[in-house]
């Protein structure tokens, strides 16, 4: 395949890993005391496993899989907000699709569709837009959800519900940033972070600037990557020349889709729609500030908190993590996904106890479905 | 089927109604006109008891042993690329019957009609039906029909019951894939999956893809012929090629590695796969199947494979080994390794 081919050849795999192997070396990293990268992106993690870097890389490297999966982060309150909001006789609720096997304390969307709420996996949410069109006596909500990858596509579409004046149409905001979360982790005091791999994606988008606090007030090197292999095997290699040579910089490996400016047009209609929350729930790793989106007051009409009275700040129950669950632990390094107790027992991606069994883009699922882990399943519902 | 007696005069009898009603399916005049025109003037069963009455000389064959299976269908589209719920429903059976070393004799058809179902659509999917089965030389011998209100159904639902006959001496199992044996596929893997998923039109993406729905029969004849020691197959439907290497790998014991540059995928089906983050191992197939064979005849099964049309692609993708007892492992074009696992639930589009 044209464009993706390219990037998972083989031969010049060999070359990059030649490389990164003798910079290792260089360092004097060893692997009881390796040099730790951050790959931030969900897409990575699931990239390094699905092409089976993390055996191809030396020991004396290790990755620490960072909170980008948007599915994986998601606090369960906010699930069952959803689930609330589907339930409504009115509403037919729209989703991506991997939204759909999250738990909620009580149920997954999966769950309450079966039990006959009306809920729609559309590809784009401008799906939802168009369903909202045709059912002009039912109200259409769309779960927004995703890093400032999805951000754009669900800002065009409350322009556009604005445009077309449409009554029915909401959005059910969850959208969150990149940069803060990693911002939460460089000032965690137990965080061993050498240097980062940023997300491709998030930057063609927003851009490289919104990274630099990372080089200039941490002194941590962060290098934004593409998605295939050889992408990613680049990336890590331009991390370790910079540690090598004591820079912190932020660099550009992804640049035939990345400009340094991101996408200008993109970020205006989010500056738009879109601003930011004091502080937004992180399943994993708790309250971050400025972390998430909420709609700005030209917006209020589309703003399914609004609309249905279910703000973010609102008082609901007291959740506690399920017992045993050690996600926070796994998303700031200290535990590798298998060290967990509950690890491919009470949490599998069937029956996922905490957020990152979750999504495959998930640290744990990733582990799960490429590193082997086989247990006896129990049948799932 | 079952309410008429005589073979009818289709002048006489010919259903006029553009769209299928309640009254249809009530076990009058109106019911008596849909089974006969549009169902019993195509198929022509033998006879028209209510029962069919079956006789065949490999049953008579000491040893010989009765094949019989079952599946539904209920597929969105009932058309698409590269075939219909008819098709799918013949062949569907037919390859379960195959697979398992059975040669297909006979099916029975059951509908489930949804009230304001066209009639046109009810006997194109009666002429592929009765096309597939004299291809395959499988006769339809029994049926039953049922039409069901409005929003019951969703216009067709189909289900085939399949028999046919295993001559003695064969004996297709899954626990006898041993460490040696290698692994083969027939043809493209996924297309089926994709043409269905893009033939459902949400993803505002066109491409050529077409089902792969094909019978598997005369291949699996051939194989058989050809290597008498095969050791198993399967039909790599719902769940994928995935599935049936690790349902084999777990029934055998053994630890099944395949090669990811041996693939056949279509580079539209990958190209799909990856806009969408769904793996093609997973899609779904209708007419692709997974066989072992003991390792020293691998080749000779392939090019016999590989001279007929429904093996035109056929490839070599993996071996059997000991190592850990129902481990599938893929070795990744990029040189990796990883454990290629069951699916769990079913394959959901991500979100970036």
């Amino acid at each position: 395949m044209k464009y993706a081919d390219e990037f998972r050849d083989p031969d010049a795999a060999k070359g990059v890993l030649g490389a990164i192997e003798r910079i290792v070396d260089e360092i004097g990293a060893t692997p009881e005391k390796p040099i730790h990268i951050m790959e931030v992106c969900g897409g990575h993690t699931h990239a390094i496993f699905r092409y089976g870097l993390d055996k191809l890389t030396p020991a004396a490297l290790e990755f620490i899989h960072g909170p980008g999966c948007p599915v994986c982060v998601l606090p369960m309150s906010r699930v069952d907000d959803c689930i609330e909001l589907a339930e409504r006789p009115e509403v037919i609720f729209t989703t991506f699709g991997d939204a759909m096997r999250v738990p909620g304390t009580k149920k997954s969307l999966l769950q309450a569709k079966a039990e006959g709420a009306d809920i729609r996996m559309v590809y784009s949410p401008l799906d939802a837009l168009e369903l909202a069109r045709r059912n002009p006596d039912r109200e259409v909500v769309f779960f927004a959800l995703g890093f400032e990858t999805t951000t754009p596509s669900t800002a065009l579409c409350a322009q556009q519900a604005l445009a077309e004046n449409l009554t029915n149409f909401s959005l059910f905001c969850n959208h969150i940033t990149v940069p803060e979360p990693i911002k939460a982790l460089l000032d965690d005091p137990y965080m061993e972070l050498d240097g980062f791999v940023g997300p491709g994606h998030v930057s063609m988008v927003i851009g490289i600037e919104p990274y630099r606090f990372i080089a200039r007030d941490y002194n941590k090197p962060i290098v934004v990557a593409g998605f295939e292999p050889l992408d990613l095997l680049q990336s890590i290699l331009m991390v370790l020349e910079q540690i090598r040579d004591g820079r912190a910089e932020v660099e550009n490996q992804y640049s035939r889709i990345v400009p340094d400016d991101g996408n200008v047009v993109s970020i205006e209609a989010c500056a738009d729609v879109y601003e930011r929350r004091e502080t937004f729930e992180w399943r994993g790793l708790g309250e971050i500030d400025k972390s998430g989106l909420k709609m700005r007051e030209k917006y209020w009409a589309f703003d399914a908190e609004r609309k249905f009275s279910m703000g973010y700040g609102r008082p609901r129950a007291k959740y506690e993590e399920p017992e045993g669950c050690k996600c926070g632990a796994v998303m700031t390094g200290r535990l590798k996904p298998q060290q967990c107790p509950q690890f491919g027992k009470g949490c599998t991606p069937d029956r996922p106890l905490g957020a990152l069994m979750v999504s495959s883009e998930g640290a744990c699922a990733a582990y799960y479905q490429y590193g082997g882990v086989r247990t006896q399943l129990e049948p799932a519902e | 089927m079952k309410a008429a007696v005589t073979l009818p005069d289709t002048n006489k009898r010919r259903l006029r109604a553009q769209h299928v009603t309640m009254a249809h399916g009530g076990g009058g005049s109106a019911m008596r006109d849909l089974i006969d025109d549009v169902f019993i003037s195509v198929f022509q069963p033998d006879s028209l008891e209510d029962q069919a009455r079956l006789t065949d000389e490999a049953l008579s064959e000491p040893g010989a042993k009765l094949a019989f299976t079952t599946d539904g269908f209920v597929v969105d589209p009932i058309e698409f690329p590269g075939g219909d719920i008819g098709k799918l429903a013949v062949c569907g059976t037919v390859n379960d019957l195959a697979v398992g070393g059975a040669r297909p004799l006979w099916l029975s058809v059951g509908f489930i009609i949804e009230e304001g179902t066209e009639v046109a659509l009810l006997r194109r999917l009666v002429a592929t039906m009765k096309a597939m089965a004299d291809d395959i030389g499988v006769k339809i011998v029994t049926g039953d029909t049922k039409v069901v209100e409005r929003g019951s159904a969703d216009k067709v639902f189909i289900t085939t019951s399949g028999i046919g006959v295993i001559p003695p001496h064969r004996n297709l199992c899954a626990s006898s894939v041993q460490p040696g044996d290698a692994v083969i596929v027939n043809g493209y893997l996924g297309d089926h999956g994709a043409a269905i998923m893009a033939a459902r039109g949400d993803l505002a993406l066109t491409t050529t893809v077409e089902s792969d729905c094909q019978s598997l029969s005369a291949l699996m004849e051939t194989i058989l012929d050809t290597v008498p020691a095969t050791r198993c197959a399967r039909d790599a439907t719902r769940g994928g090629a995935a599935s049936v290497l690790n349902e084999i790998a777990e029934a055998s014991g053994t630890h099944i590695v395949i090669d990811e540059t041996k693939f056949p995928i279509r580079k539209e089906v990958k190209g799909l796969c990856e806009i969408l983050g769904l793996d093609p191992l997973y899609l779904a197939n209708e007419g692709t199947l997974v066989v072992f064979v003991p390792g020293p005849e691998a080749h000779k099964a392939l090019e016999a494979m590989q001279s007929l049309p429904a093996g035109r692609d056929s490839r070599i993708i993996g071996h059997v080994k000991s190592g850990t007892p129902g481990r599938v492992e893929m070795t990744t074009v990029f040189g990796g390794a990883r454990v290629v696992d069951m699916l769990v639930g079913a394959q959901l589009p991500r979100i970036c």
